[in-house]
Protein backbone atom coordinates (compact mmCIF):
# COMPACT_ATOMS: atom_id res chain seq x y z
CA UNK A 1 0.00 0.00 0.00
CA UNK A 2 1.46 3.16 -1.06
CA UNK A 3 2.29 5.72 1.56
CA UNK A 4 -0.19 8.22 2.50
CA UNK A 5 0.46 11.60 0.96
CA UNK A 6 1.86 14.09 3.51
CA UNK A 7 -0.30 16.63 4.73
CA UNK A 8 0.31 20.37 3.04
CA UNK A 9 1.30 22.94 5.22
CA UNK A 10 -0.29 26.41 5.51
CA UNK A 11 0.57 29.88 5.14
CA UNK A 12 -0.40 29.97 9.17
CA UNK A 13 1.99 27.25 9.50
CA UNK A 14 4.66 27.92 7.54
CA UNK A 15 5.14 30.70 9.86
CA UNK A 16 4.77 29.13 13.05
CA UNK A 17 7.05 26.61 12.11
CA UNK A 18 9.60 28.62 10.45
CA UNK A 19 12.27 27.92 12.87
CA UNK A 20 12.01 24.25 11.94
CA UNK A 21 11.94 25.03 8.21
CA UNK A 22 15.28 26.45 8.52
CA UNK A 23 16.77 23.31 9.93
CA UNK A 24 18.01 21.51 7.24
CA UNK A 25 17.41 18.06 8.76
CA UNK A 26 13.11 18.79 9.12
CA UNK A 27 13.01 21.21 6.54
CA UNK A 28 9.28 21.68 4.69
CA UNK A 29 9.21 17.66 4.54
CA UNK A 30 10.09 17.01 8.23
CA UNK A 31 7.49 19.52 9.21
CA UNK A 32 4.81 18.12 6.91
CA UNK A 33 5.88 14.46 8.53
CA UNK A 34 5.41 15.69 11.99
CA UNK A 35 1.92 17.41 10.81
CA UNK A 36 0.98 13.80 9.62
CA UNK A 37 2.34 12.15 12.87
CA UNK A 38 0.83 10.87 15.66
CA UNK A 39 2.18 10.92 19.72
CA UNK A 40 0.66 8.17 22.51
CA UNK A 41 1.34 10.21 25.99
CA UNK A 42 0.83 7.47 28.99
CA UNK A 43 0.67 10.15 31.86
CA UNK A 44 0.15 13.71 31.93
CA UNK A 45 2.23 14.19 34.88
CA UNK A 46 5.78 14.94 35.39
CA UNK A 47 7.00 13.75 32.29
CA UNK A 48 3.90 13.82 30.27
CA UNK A 49 3.64 18.03 31.21
CA UNK A 50 7.06 18.85 29.07
CA UNK A 51 6.44 15.81 26.68
CA UNK A 52 2.87 17.29 25.47
CA UNK A 53 3.50 20.73 25.12
CA UNK A 54 6.73 20.52 23.29
CA UNK A 55 5.56 17.89 20.92
CA UNK A 56 2.10 19.88 20.26
CA UNK A 57 4.50 23.25 20.06
CA UNK A 58 6.85 20.93 17.50
CA UNK A 59 3.80 21.10 15.18
CA UNK A 60 2.97 16.60 15.58
CA UNK A 61 -0.41 16.28 14.25
CA UNK A 62 -2.33 14.22 16.87
CA UNK A 63 -1.51 13.45 20.02
CA UNK A 64 -3.23 11.25 22.71
CA UNK A 65 -3.43 11.55 26.37
CA UNK A 66 -3.91 9.10 29.08
CA UNK A 67 -4.38 9.87 32.54
CA UNK A 68 -7.35 9.06 34.45
CA UNK A 69 -6.47 11.44 37.95
CA UNK A 70 -7.44 15.06 38.43
CA UNK A 71 -5.43 18.26 39.09
CA UNK A 72 -4.06 18.05 42.91
CA UNK A 73 -2.18 20.98 44.50
CA UNK A 74 1.02 18.43 44.99
CA UNK A 75 1.12 18.51 41.12
CA UNK A 76 2.03 22.25 40.44
CA UNK A 77 5.85 21.58 41.77
CA UNK A 78 6.04 19.68 38.69
CA UNK A 79 3.53 19.47 36.30
CA UNK A 80 3.49 22.63 34.72
CA UNK A 81 1.00 21.69 31.75
CA UNK A 82 -1.70 22.37 34.62
CA UNK A 83 -1.97 25.48 36.46
CA UNK A 84 -3.74 26.62 39.80
CA UNK A 85 -7.15 27.08 38.48
CA UNK A 86 -7.02 23.50 37.15
CA UNK A 87 -6.83 22.48 40.37
CA UNK A 88 -9.96 19.35 40.98
CA UNK A 89 -10.39 18.92 37.33
CA UNK A 90 -9.41 16.01 34.90
CA UNK A 91 -5.97 15.92 34.16
CA UNK A 92 -6.48 15.09 30.34
CA UNK A 93 -8.95 18.14 30.49
CA UNK A 94 -6.66 20.59 32.11
CA UNK A 95 -3.85 19.47 29.47
CA UNK A 96 -5.93 19.74 26.13
CA UNK A 97 -7.20 22.84 27.13
CA UNK A 98 -3.20 24.43 27.53
CA UNK A 99 -2.57 22.45 24.27
CA UNK A 100 -5.13 23.62 22.91
CA UNK A 101 -3.91 27.21 22.97
CA UNK A 102 -0.52 26.47 22.69
CA UNK A 103 -0.91 25.41 19.41
CA UNK A 104 -4.50 24.92 17.99
CA UNK A 105 -3.60 23.01 14.90
CA UNK A 106 -2.78 20.40 16.45
CA UNK A 107 -5.67 17.63 17.17
CA UNK A 108 -6.35 16.07 21.05
CA UNK A 109 -7.49 12.86 21.64
CA UNK A 110 -7.94 12.44 25.44
CA UNK A 111 -8.36 9.14 27.51
CA UNK A 112 -10.20 9.56 30.93
CA UNK A 113 -9.46 5.89 31.93
CA UNK A 114 -6.57 3.94 33.21
CA UNK A 115 -4.29 2.04 30.57
CA UNK A 116 -4.79 -1.46 31.29
CA UNK A 117 -4.63 -4.40 29.46
CA UNK A 118 -8.33 -4.59 28.42
CA UNK A 119 -7.69 -0.81 26.55
CA UNK A 120 -3.95 -0.36 26.02
CA UNK A 121 -4.27 -2.20 22.77
CA UNK A 122 -6.95 -0.36 21.44
CA UNK A 123 -5.46 3.06 22.48
CA UNK A 124 -2.35 2.52 21.35
CA UNK A 125 -3.68 0.98 17.73
CA UNK A 126 -2.56 4.16 15.30
CA UNK A 127 -0.44 5.88 16.93
CA UNK A 128 3.27 5.99 15.37
CA UNK A 129 4.92 6.38 18.82
CA UNK A 130 4.55 5.81 22.26
CA UNK A 131 5.57 7.92 25.12
CA UNK A 132 5.86 6.18 28.97
CA UNK A 133 5.61 8.49 31.68
CA UNK A 134 3.69 6.85 33.90
CA UNK A 135 4.62 6.66 37.23
CA UNK A 136 4.22 3.41 38.01
CA UNK A 137 5.92 -0.09 37.12
CA UNK A 138 2.73 -2.20 36.36
CA UNK A 139 1.82 0.58 33.55
CA UNK A 140 5.75 0.55 32.47
CA UNK A 141 5.71 -3.34 31.84
CA UNK A 142 2.59 -2.81 30.19
CA UNK A 143 3.33 0.16 28.09
CA UNK A 144 6.53 -2.11 27.05
CA UNK A 145 4.13 -5.29 26.14
CA UNK A 146 1.80 -2.65 24.32
CA UNK A 147 4.45 -1.31 22.30
CA UNK A 148 6.13 -4.62 21.49
CA UNK A 149 2.72 -6.60 20.63
CA UNK A 150 1.94 -3.57 17.70
CA UNK A 151 5.61 -2.75 16.83
CA UNK A 152 5.98 0.71 18.36
CA UNK A 153 8.44 2.58 19.16
CA UNK A 154 8.47 3.31 23.08
CA UNK A 155 10.16 6.01 24.16
CA UNK A 156 11.00 5.58 28.11
CA UNK A 157 11.80 8.05 30.66
CA UNK A 158 11.59 7.48 34.49
CA UNK A 159 12.22 9.99 37.21
CA UNK A 160 13.29 9.83 40.75
CA UNK A 161 14.13 12.50 43.33
CA UNK A 162 17.61 13.72 41.05
CA UNK A 163 18.10 10.70 39.33
CA UNK A 164 16.19 10.24 35.20
CA UNK A 165 16.83 7.67 33.00
CA UNK A 166 15.99 7.66 29.05
CA UNK A 167 16.01 5.10 26.33
CA UNK A 168 14.27 4.44 23.17
CA UNK A 169 13.01 0.45 22.89
CA UNK A 170 11.99 -0.65 19.81
CA UNK A 171 12.03 -4.50 20.10
CA UNK A 172 12.53 -4.24 15.78
CA UNK A 173 15.90 -2.66 15.94
CA UNK A 174 17.04 -3.15 19.61
CA UNK A 175 16.08 -4.19 22.87
CA UNK A 176 12.81 -3.52 24.88
CA UNK A 177 12.08 -2.44 28.41
CA UNK A 178 11.82 -6.05 30.02
CA UNK A 179 15.04 -7.07 28.46
CA UNK A 180 16.80 -4.58 30.50
CA UNK A 181 14.64 -4.90 33.69
CA UNK A 182 13.43 -8.89 33.01
CA UNK A 183 11.20 -8.42 36.60
CA UNK A 184 10.14 -5.55 38.54
CA UNK A 185 11.25 -4.76 41.94
CA UNK A 186 9.26 -6.62 44.83
CA UNK A 187 6.53 -4.60 46.27
CA UNK A 188 7.86 -1.96 48.46
CA UNK A 189 11.72 -1.79 47.47
CA UNK A 190 11.50 1.26 45.25
CA UNK A 191 9.78 3.56 46.51
CA UNK A 192 7.64 6.25 43.71
CA UNK A 193 8.22 9.69 44.27
CA UNK A 194 4.47 10.27 45.87
CA UNK A 195 6.86 8.16 49.28
CA UNK A 196 10.40 9.14 48.22
CA UNK A 197 9.63 13.09 46.39
CA UNK A 198 11.69 14.57 43.53
CA UNK A 199 13.05 17.74 41.87
CA UNK A 200 10.60 19.82 40.31
CA UNK A 201 12.73 20.54 37.27
CA UNK A 202 14.06 16.76 37.07
CA UNK A 203 10.40 15.96 34.63
CA UNK A 204 11.14 18.99 32.55
CA UNK A 205 14.67 17.85 32.27
CA UNK A 206 13.92 14.23 31.38
CA UNK A 207 10.96 15.02 29.59
CA UNK A 208 12.02 17.45 27.33
CA UNK A 209 14.81 14.43 26.42
CA UNK A 210 12.29 12.28 25.65
CA UNK A 211 10.50 14.95 23.74
CA UNK A 212 13.49 15.38 21.42
CA UNK A 213 14.13 11.16 21.10
CA UNK A 214 9.90 11.05 20.36
CA UNK A 215 10.64 13.88 17.32
CA UNK A 216 14.15 12.15 15.92
CA UNK A 217 11.82 9.25 15.42
CA UNK A 218 8.98 10.92 14.37
CA UNK A 219 11.18 12.68 11.71
CA UNK A 220 13.80 9.48 11.59
CA UNK A 221 16.85 11.76 11.96
CA UNK A 222 20.07 11.72 14.07
CA UNK A 223 20.78 8.70 16.26
CA UNK A 224 17.66 7.72 18.64
CA UNK A 225 18.66 6.37 22.18
CA UNK A 226 18.11 2.80 20.43
CA UNK A 227 20.27 0.06 22.49
CA UNK A 228 21.20 3.24 24.87
CA UNK A 229 19.86 4.23 28.29
CA UNK A 230 20.84 7.66 29.16
CA UNK A 231 21.45 8.25 33.15
CA UNK A 232 21.22 11.55 34.17
CA UNK A 233 22.24 12.52 37.52
CA UNK A 234 20.93 16.27 38.78
CA UNK A 235 23.15 16.63 41.67
CA UNK A 236 26.25 16.17 40.44
CA UNK A 237 24.93 17.24 36.77
CA UNK A 238 26.24 14.20 35.32
CA UNK A 239 25.03 12.42 32.38
CA UNK A 240 26.07 9.18 31.47
CA UNK A 241 25.36 6.51 28.68
CA UNK A 242 25.58 2.44 28.75
CA UNK A 243 24.82 0.33 26.09
CA UNK A 244 21.79 -2.42 26.03
CA UNK A 245 21.36 -5.54 23.95
CA UNK A 246 18.80 -7.73 23.58
CA UNK A 247 17.97 -9.93 25.56
CA UNK A 248 17.87 -13.25 24.18
CA UNK A 249 15.61 -15.05 26.71
CA UNK A 250 13.28 -11.75 26.79
CA UNK A 251 9.99 -12.89 27.75
CA UNK A 252 8.53 -10.49 24.69
CA UNK A 253 10.66 -9.68 22.43
CA UNK A 254 13.46 -12.91 22.73
CA UNK A 255 13.45 -16.02 19.89
CA UNK A 256 11.81 -17.77 22.12
CA UNK A 257 9.50 -15.29 23.76
CA UNK A 258 6.42 -17.09 25.74
CA UNK A 259 4.26 -14.22 27.02
CA UNK A 260 2.40 -13.45 23.50
CA UNK A 261 -0.54 -11.41 24.98
CA UNK A 262 -1.11 -8.61 27.60
CA UNK A 263 -0.86 -10.00 31.13
CA UNK A 264 -2.41 -8.65 34.32
CA UNK A 265 0.48 -6.47 35.22
CA UNK A 266 -0.47 -5.46 38.74
CA UNK A 267 -0.60 -8.82 39.66
CA UNK A 268 2.70 -9.61 37.95
CA UNK A 269 4.17 -6.32 39.74
CA UNK A 270 2.06 -7.16 43.24
CA UNK A 271 1.12 -3.49 43.49
CA UNK A 272 -1.49 -1.34 42.01
CA UNK A 273 -1.07 0.90 38.66
CA UNK A 274 -0.89 4.36 40.07
CA UNK A 275 1.51 6.24 42.30
CA UNK A 276 -1.07 7.94 44.67
CA UNK A 277 -0.64 6.56 48.19
CA UNK A 278 -3.52 4.68 49.61
CA UNK A 279 -5.11 6.67 52.46
CA UNK A 280 -8.40 5.32 52.33
CA UNK A 281 -8.11 1.46 52.16
CA UNK A 282 -9.02 -0.44 55.72
CA UNK A 283 -6.77 -2.99 56.86
CA UNK A 284 -7.79 -5.31 59.69
CA UNK A 285 -4.59 -4.27 61.50
CA UNK A 286 -5.30 -0.25 60.87
CA UNK A 287 -6.18 2.50 63.42
CA UNK A 288 -8.03 5.39 62.69
CA UNK A 289 -6.45 8.72 63.43
CA UNK A 290 -9.16 10.06 65.55
CA UNK A 291 -9.37 6.43 67.41
CA UNK A 292 -5.74 6.63 67.95
CA UNK A 293 -6.08 10.24 69.63
CA UNK A 294 -8.86 8.53 72.10
CA UNK A 295 -6.78 5.56 72.87
CA UNK A 296 -3.56 7.59 73.33
CA UNK A 297 -5.40 9.38 76.29
CA UNK A 298 -5.72 5.93 78.23
CA UNK A 299 -2.86 4.03 77.71
CA UNK A 300 0.71 2.78 77.38
CA UNK A 301 0.69 3.50 73.29
CA UNK A 302 4.20 3.71 71.36
CA UNK A 303 4.28 5.49 68.51
CA UNK A 304 6.97 4.18 66.07
CA UNK A 305 7.51 6.79 62.54
CA UNK A 306 8.95 4.88 59.72
CA UNK A 307 9.45 8.12 57.89
CA UNK A 308 12.99 9.64 57.10
CA UNK A 309 14.68 11.95 59.49
CA UNK A 310 14.26 15.37 56.93
CA UNK A 311 10.23 14.74 57.12
CA UNK A 312 9.99 15.48 60.86
CA UNK A 313 10.43 19.19 59.90
CA UNK A 314 6.96 19.30 57.92
CA UNK A 315 5.40 17.55 60.37
CA UNK A 316 5.74 15.14 63.72
CA UNK A 317 3.55 13.57 66.69
CA UNK A 318 5.08 13.85 70.55
CA UNK A 319 6.92 11.38 71.71
CA UNK A 320 7.08 9.26 68.37
CA UNK A 321 10.37 6.58 68.03
CA UNK A 322 11.33 7.50 64.56
CA UNK A 323 12.90 4.99 62.37
CA UNK A 324 12.95 5.46 58.46
CA UNK A 325 11.42 2.64 57.02
CA UNK A 326 14.51 1.38 55.04
CA UNK A 327 16.80 0.86 58.62
CA UNK A 328 13.66 -0.97 60.46
CA UNK A 329 14.70 -4.45 59.75
CA UNK A 330 18.45 -3.69 61.10
CA UNK A 331 17.06 -1.58 63.86
CA UNK A 332 14.22 -4.49 65.67
CA UNK A 333 16.19 -4.49 68.51
CA UNK A 334 15.35 -1.14 69.57
CA UNK A 335 11.95 -2.43 70.17
CA UNK A 336 9.70 -3.91 72.26
CA UNK A 337 7.44 -6.44 70.70
CA UNK A 338 5.23 -6.37 74.09
CA UNK A 339 3.96 -3.09 73.01
CA UNK A 340 1.03 -1.83 71.67
CA UNK A 341 2.97 0.05 68.54
CA UNK A 342 1.03 2.24 66.09
CA UNK A 343 3.19 2.52 62.85
CA UNK A 344 2.83 5.94 60.76
CA UNK A 345 4.26 7.31 58.00
CA UNK A 346 2.97 10.02 55.39
CA UNK A 347 -0.21 8.95 54.05
CA UNK A 348 -0.35 5.13 55.12
CA UNK A 349 1.79 2.87 52.96
CA UNK A 350 5.45 3.07 53.96
CA UNK A 351 3.87 2.08 57.59
CA UNK A 352 2.11 -1.30 55.89
CA UNK A 353 4.77 -2.36 54.72
CA UNK A 354 6.36 -1.57 58.26
CA UNK A 355 3.47 -3.76 59.59
CA UNK A 356 4.17 -6.61 57.27
CA UNK A 357 8.03 -6.51 58.61
CA UNK A 358 6.69 -6.07 62.06
CA UNK A 359 4.45 -9.13 61.93
CA UNK A 360 7.03 -11.39 60.76
CA UNK A 361 9.55 -10.55 63.17
CA UNK A 362 6.51 -11.23 65.83
CA UNK A 363 5.50 -8.38 66.35
CA UNK A 364 1.62 -9.44 67.11
CA UNK A 365 0.28 -6.07 69.03
CA UNK A 366 1.52 -3.48 66.11
CA UNK A 367 -1.09 -1.59 63.86
CA UNK A 368 -0.75 1.47 61.60
CA UNK A 369 -2.08 4.37 61.29
CA UNK A 370 -4.83 4.61 58.31
CA UNK A 371 -4.16 7.38 56.28
CA UNK A 372 -0.76 8.35 58.26
CA UNK A 373 0.40 11.73 59.69
CA UNK A 374 -1.76 13.39 57.16
CA UNK A 375 -4.70 11.29 58.22
CA UNK A 376 -3.97 12.79 61.68
CA UNK A 377 -3.63 16.76 60.92
CA UNK A 378 -7.14 16.11 58.82
CA UNK A 379 -8.85 14.74 61.57
CA UNK A 380 -7.54 14.96 64.79
CA UNK A 381 -4.98 17.92 65.07
CA UNK A 382 -5.68 20.64 61.96
CA UNK A 383 -2.95 23.16 62.98
CA UNK A 384 -0.44 20.49 61.36
CA UNK A 385 0.08 20.51 57.61
CA UNK A 386 -1.15 18.13 55.08
CA UNK A 387 1.88 17.46 52.52
CA UNK B 1 40.35 0.08 44.72
CA UNK B 2 36.94 -0.11 42.37
CA UNK B 3 34.47 2.42 42.54
CA UNK B 4 30.86 2.26 42.47
CA UNK B 5 28.61 4.58 41.73
CA UNK B 6 25.31 4.76 43.80
CA UNK B 7 21.88 6.06 42.50
CA UNK B 8 19.70 7.99 44.67
CA UNK B 9 17.39 5.53 45.65
CA UNK B 10 20.02 3.50 47.60
CA UNK B 11 22.17 6.62 48.88
CA UNK B 12 20.37 6.70 52.25
CA UNK B 13 22.08 3.63 53.04
CA UNK B 14 25.58 4.94 52.37
CA UNK B 15 25.13 7.69 54.19
CA UNK B 16 24.50 9.72 51.50
CA UNK B 17 27.73 8.78 49.30
CA UNK B 18 27.43 8.95 45.66
CA UNK B 19 30.71 7.04 45.22
CA UNK B 20 31.90 4.04 47.13
CA UNK B 21 35.37 2.78 47.10
CA UNK B 22 35.41 -1.50 47.71
CA UNK B 23 37.58 -3.85 47.18
CA UNK B 24 37.43 -7.30 45.37
CA UNK B 25 38.88 -8.57 42.21
CA UNK B 26 35.13 -9.24 40.52
CA UNK B 27 32.47 -7.19 40.39
CA UNK B 28 30.62 -10.20 42.42
CA UNK B 29 32.72 -9.73 45.34
CA UNK B 30 32.82 -5.66 44.91
CA UNK B 31 29.07 -6.32 45.63
CA UNK B 32 29.86 -8.55 48.22
CA UNK B 33 32.21 -6.08 50.09
CA UNK B 34 29.76 -3.09 49.78
CA UNK B 35 26.93 -5.04 51.26
CA UNK B 36 29.43 -5.65 53.83
CA UNK B 37 30.42 -2.20 54.13
CA UNK B 38 26.81 -0.88 54.14
CA UNK B 39 24.53 -3.95 55.45
CA UNK B 40 21.24 -2.19 55.25
CA UNK B 41 22.33 -2.20 51.33
CA UNK B 42 21.79 -6.07 51.29
CA UNK B 43 18.28 -6.62 51.28
CA UNK B 44 17.65 -4.24 48.53
CA UNK B 45 20.28 -5.76 46.10
CA UNK B 46 20.28 -9.31 47.08
CA UNK B 47 17.13 -11.90 47.39
CA UNK B 48 16.81 -13.94 50.46
CA UNK B 49 18.79 -16.86 48.40
CA UNK B 50 21.61 -14.64 48.38
CA UNK B 51 21.00 -13.65 44.96
CA UNK B 52 21.75 -10.07 42.99
CA UNK B 53 18.20 -8.78 42.53
CA UNK B 54 17.08 -9.55 38.88
CA UNK B 55 16.08 -5.52 38.61
CA UNK B 56 19.79 -4.67 39.84
CA UNK B 57 21.58 -3.49 36.51
CA UNK B 58 25.47 -3.43 37.35
CA UNK B 59 27.65 -1.72 34.32
CA UNK B 60 30.96 -1.89 33.90
CA UNK B 61 32.04 1.13 31.98
CA UNK B 62 29.31 1.06 29.34
CA UNK B 63 28.44 -2.16 29.37
CA UNK B 64 26.33 -4.26 31.26
CA UNK B 65 28.07 -7.22 33.26
CA UNK B 66 25.40 -9.72 32.06
CA UNK B 67 27.10 -9.14 28.54
CA UNK B 68 30.41 -9.63 30.18
CA UNK B 69 30.80 -12.33 32.99
CA UNK B 70 28.38 -11.37 35.24
CA UNK B 71 29.13 -11.18 38.50
CA UNK B 72 32.93 -12.76 37.32
CA UNK B 73 33.60 -10.09 35.72
CA UNK B 74 37.06 -8.87 36.53
CA UNK B 75 37.37 -5.57 37.59
CA UNK B 76 41.07 -3.43 38.16
CA UNK B 77 41.88 -0.57 40.55
CA UNK B 78 40.74 1.63 37.97
CA UNK B 79 37.31 -0.07 37.57
CA UNK B 80 34.39 2.26 37.96
CA UNK B 81 30.99 0.11 38.34
CA UNK B 82 27.62 1.58 37.76
CA UNK B 83 24.86 0.72 39.70
CA UNK B 84 21.57 1.38 37.40
CA UNK B 85 18.11 0.39 39.11
CA UNK B 86 14.69 0.48 38.12
CA UNK B 87 12.95 3.48 39.03
CA UNK B 88 8.87 4.34 38.08
CA UNK B 89 8.60 7.52 38.56
CA UNK B 90 6.66 10.16 35.88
Amino acid sequence: MPAPALPGLTREEILRYSRHLLIPEVGLDGQRHLKGASALIIGTGGLGSPVALYLAAAGVGRIGLVDYDVVDASNLQRQVIHGTASIGTLKVESARGRLVDLNPDVHVDIYNEPFTSANALRIADGYDVILDGTDNFPTRYLTNDVAVFLGKPNVYASIYRFDGQVSVFDASRGPCYRCLFPEPPPPGLVPSCAEGGVLGVLPGTIGTIQATEALKVLLNIGEPLIGRLLLYDALEMSVEFVKLKKNPKCRVCGPNADIKELIDYEEFCGVPGHDRESSSAVGVLDISATELAQRLKSNGIVLLDVREPHELAISSLPAAINIPLGMLAARLSELDSATDLVVFCKSGTRSARALELLASAGFKKARNLRGGINAWAREVDTTLPIY
Amino acid sequence: MPTLKIPTPLRSYTGGQVEVRVGGSSVGEVMERLVQDYPPLKPHLYNGDGKLRPFVNLFVGEHNVKDLDGLATPVTEETRILLVPSIAGG
